[in-house]
């Protein structure tokens, strides 16, 4: 028997039936029947944001800190416009996103009605696939399968654009086991024939190195474990993307750190010199690969992705892998272990000397001083003070974003949440946001800069309202810190509008919506400062005010290979040649 | 033909296709594609063409099952063999995509274009306009006594063939449907 219901109360009984807690939202003329029916219900929690960016973000954060889909609600117009970049952010990183937007009648649609907006149009490029329902008696269905199409293979923002009069309209209800999810089914089994031939090059390899990604943790804490068994069973380094960050500890003994533009000196000679590189779940983004001719020329590729797209799209692999990370590696570590275990022992202890060797460098090495706050300082008296607690990092995007992921650990997937694809500063505190929301007794923090934060800020009044006790930890230099660091390198030190004039009195500014601020710039006191933002049972502000002009190293210079790298602040005039000025 | 060595329809369920496509040689290849008959499904795979910057020298679409609500959309496009397979993987995890085929690789196939031609003039041009329609195997479809319309089916580059002999003739108007193919045999 099917039930009768109106659109509107099938959208709140569809995301229940989802298994939906939250829905992080903001109302408008176009959505108030499905307000009408979240106000008359308590099982799904609604967070009212302050801005569809931040409800956008917000849902990204709790999307990547507890591996299930982030809802959000939104209006016709300009609620769908404000959210397209979260939805973009999302599709970059692999998010999974369920966006629903109000829309004007089915029979206003096309007549420039007040807040119209072709939301699917719009959202085309910026979703993995996008519905219109113009029929109350499809909508429950269309429902069900964004939610399928969202969680399932390389995983993303989808969204349903659901116009009002579909909300006030009665339709029959289909439950999720009866909704059709058609063909969309992506392929998560590797072929063995394939990984086999993985396994063989594993047993053979010299100087092999794991370069995994985000699609590690994308694929469940299932694939991290096996990951982390292989890993240590054959005792081949490991890297990662910034994406990828805590699948495998970074405590753990063949940890080499961050690779990339702002990786590890030891991370990106290893990236360059080893035999056999194996990816897993990441995609040769250009922040990794540095100029494509000179990436990794001695090695083998191996690459395990769930999106075909992504292989062969940058880099020529050898051995291309189509699957689901942890289906695939649980192969390979079967056949690798039936096979008798083996490898190359005496090359890849050889190969362990060479990156001694390089570790040796201590390429993270800064100049502290006991006048300033070091930038670096900072976020390393972070980590100490933080580390052993049950921790969460956001971070905005820039400089602070890069220390951060030098110098905090992450020992556990879905700790650490940033912006890597799109780079959208203005993310961290809104995912902080979202992240709380699903973890009400952990630690957060959003590691930011003085822009980026002011990019969301309105967002202070979600935290407060909801009693969100994240941390905003503000590296504040008064500058575009990253901005200013590339006009430094190669726009001959002038620095257009990379200065941040006119900013707030960031405790004043928390003080205003009703939260603490701290205000911290000497050296002696950051320990304190750090702690009493940790201990304060509610939303903190901490203007830790750093050094002005301090670059982030290592840099890969933009149109250089791996091994032409910056390391800290030697001479860097002419840095990047003119071919390298014209990336980004 | 082209260099790259695929099995028969492994673009989408398959990564191992993708070995030999180091070449910077441009091929055209002819893809078909079967979509869920839905809005906004030709949008989608013109926005993945303009937006990641691909070639459509041709495209054709229409709906070819009623009842599945499936249409087929036929791609004439160009590129390295690098982005011929990225152009195939790309449309492949489309949500509303069915199957991708590279006729052009699981060929041999068939390639069929119709176009219509408007020719005006007089006289012995007219004659000629008419005795090379013949030739070519247009038809008239319309005719005044200044003027025909032909319709021709062929391959493009007959097609080609056919305008360019109508050009001096008096050729006044095109309009071409642009290529339906279909891999030959059972």
């Amino acid at each position: 028997m099917t039930r009768q219901m109106t659109g509107a109360q099938m959208v709140v009984q569809a995301l229940k039936d989802q298994g939906v807690d939250t829905v992080f939202g903001y109302p408008g003329g176009a959505v108030l029947p499905i307000y009408d029916e979240i106000f008359q219900q308590n099982e799904i929690r609604h967070i009212l944001v302050r801005h569809e960016q931040g409800a956008a973000h917000a849902a990204e954060g709790y999307a990547r800190s507890t591996g299930k889909p982030g809802v959000v609600l939104v209006t016709s117009g300009p609620g769908a416009t404000n959210a397209v970049t979260g939805m973009t952010d999302a599709l970059m990183d692999s998010i999974p996103l369920v966006v629903l937007t109000g829309q004007v009648p089915t029979f206003m649609i096309g007549t420039d009605g007040f807040q119209e907006a072709d939301t699917v149009g719009i959202t085309r490029p910026c979703t993995k696939h996008n519905w219109l329902v113009k029929d109350t008696d499809k909508l429950a269905e269309i429902l069900h399968q964004a939610f399928h199409v969202a969680r399932s293979g390389r995983p993303g923002p989808v969204l349903v654009d659901i116009p009002k009069d579909v909300q006030f309209a009665n339709g029959a209800y289909v439950e999720p086991a009866k909704a059709r999810t058609g063909h969309y089914q992506p392929q998560v089994k590797g072929d063995i024939e394939a990984i086999s031939t993985l396994v063989e090059a594993m047993e053979k390899a010299q100087r092999p190195l794991f370069y995994t990604g985000g699609g590690v943790i994308n694929s469940g804490n299932g694939a991290c474990q096996l990951l982390r068994e292989l890993v240590d069973a054959t005792g081949f380094p490991i890297t990662s993307t910034l994406m990828g960050l805590g699948a495998y500890p970074a405590s753990g003994k063949n940890w080499i750190g961050m690779l990339g533009m702002h990786g590890t000196y030891e991370a990106n000679l290893a990236m360059h010199d080893c035999d056999l590189m194996i990816n897993v779940g990441a995609r040769f983004d250009d922040r990794i690969t540095g100029r494509i001719p000179d990436f990794s020329p001695k090695s083998k590729k191996a690459h395990i992705d769930i999106d075909a797209s992504s292989i062969n799209k940058v880099i020529h692999v050898e051995i291309p892998i189509l699957g689901d990370v942890g289906h695939v590696l649980e192969d390979a570590l079967k056949i690798w272990k039936s096979r008798g275990r083996k490898t190359h022992a005496a090359g890849v202890r050889k190969w362990w000397g060479k990156i001694n060797e390089w570790q040796a460098v201590k390429c993270l090495t800064y100049k502290n001083s006991d006048k300033l706050i070091k930038p670096q300082f900072a976020v390393q008296r972070l980590e100490a003070l933080t580390k052993d607690m049950d921790r969460y990092v956001t971070t905005e995007v820039g400089q602070h974003q890069m220390w951060a992921a030098q110098f905090l650990g992450f020992q556990e997937p879905h700790r650490w949440m940033t912006s890597g694809g799109l780079g959208t500063m203005g993310y961290g505190f809104p995912a902080s946001i979202g992240v709380q929301i699903a973890h009400p007794d952990a630690l957060v923090i959003n590691v930011a800069g003085d822009a980026s934060f002011l990019m969301n800020m309105q967002e202070m009044g979600t935290a407060v309202q909801y009693d969100l006790p994240v941390k905003q930890f503000i590296l504040n230099n008064e500058r575009l810190g990253m901005v200013r660091q590339w006009q430094e390198l190669l726009h001959g030190e002038r620095y257009s509008h990379s200065w941040s004039e006119s900013l707030p009195d960031f405790v004043k500014l928390a003080e205003a919506f009703g939260a603490k601020g701290i205000y911290c710039d000497d050296p002696r006191n950051l320990d304190d400062a750090i702690n009493e933002m940790i201990k304060h049972d509610g939303p903190v502000i901490m203007d830790c005010v750093v050094e002005k002009h301090a670059n982030c190293f290592p840099m890969i210079p933009s149109g250089k290979p791996h091994n032409e790298m910056l390391l800290g602040e030697a001479d860097t005039t002419g840095a990047i040649a003119d071919g390298g000025a014209v990336l980004v | 033909m082209s260099a790259l060595k695929l099995k028969k329809g492994t673009s989408r369920k398959s990564a191992y296709d993708l070995k030999s496509t180091l070449g910077d040689t441009v091929e055209t290849h002819t893809i078909a594609v079967l979509v869920d008959n839905e809005a906004g499904v030709l949008a989608r795979v013109i926005g993945l063409f303009s937006g990641r910057g691909y070639n459509i020298e041709s495209l054709t679409v229409a709906e070819v099952d009623h009842t599945g609500h499936l249409s087929r959309i036929t791609i004439v496009t160009t590129g390295t063999p690098a982005v011929i397979v990225q152009i195939k993987a790309q449309l492949a995890r489309m949500v509303p995509v069915h199957e991708v085929h590279d006729l052009t690789v699981e060929g041999p196939s068939v390639e069929r274009e119709l176009a219509m031609l408007k020719v005006a003039g007089t006289g012995d041009k007219r004659v000629e306009a008419m005795r090379l329609a013949d030739i070519f195997r247009a038809a008239v479809v319309d005719t005044t006594l200044e003027s025909f319309v032909f319709e021709i089916t062929g391959t493009p580059e007959k097609i080609d063939a056919f305008v360019d002999l109508m050009h001096p003739l008096g050729l006044v108007e095109i309009a071409r449907t642009g290529v339906a193919a279909m891999l030959r045999g059972a």
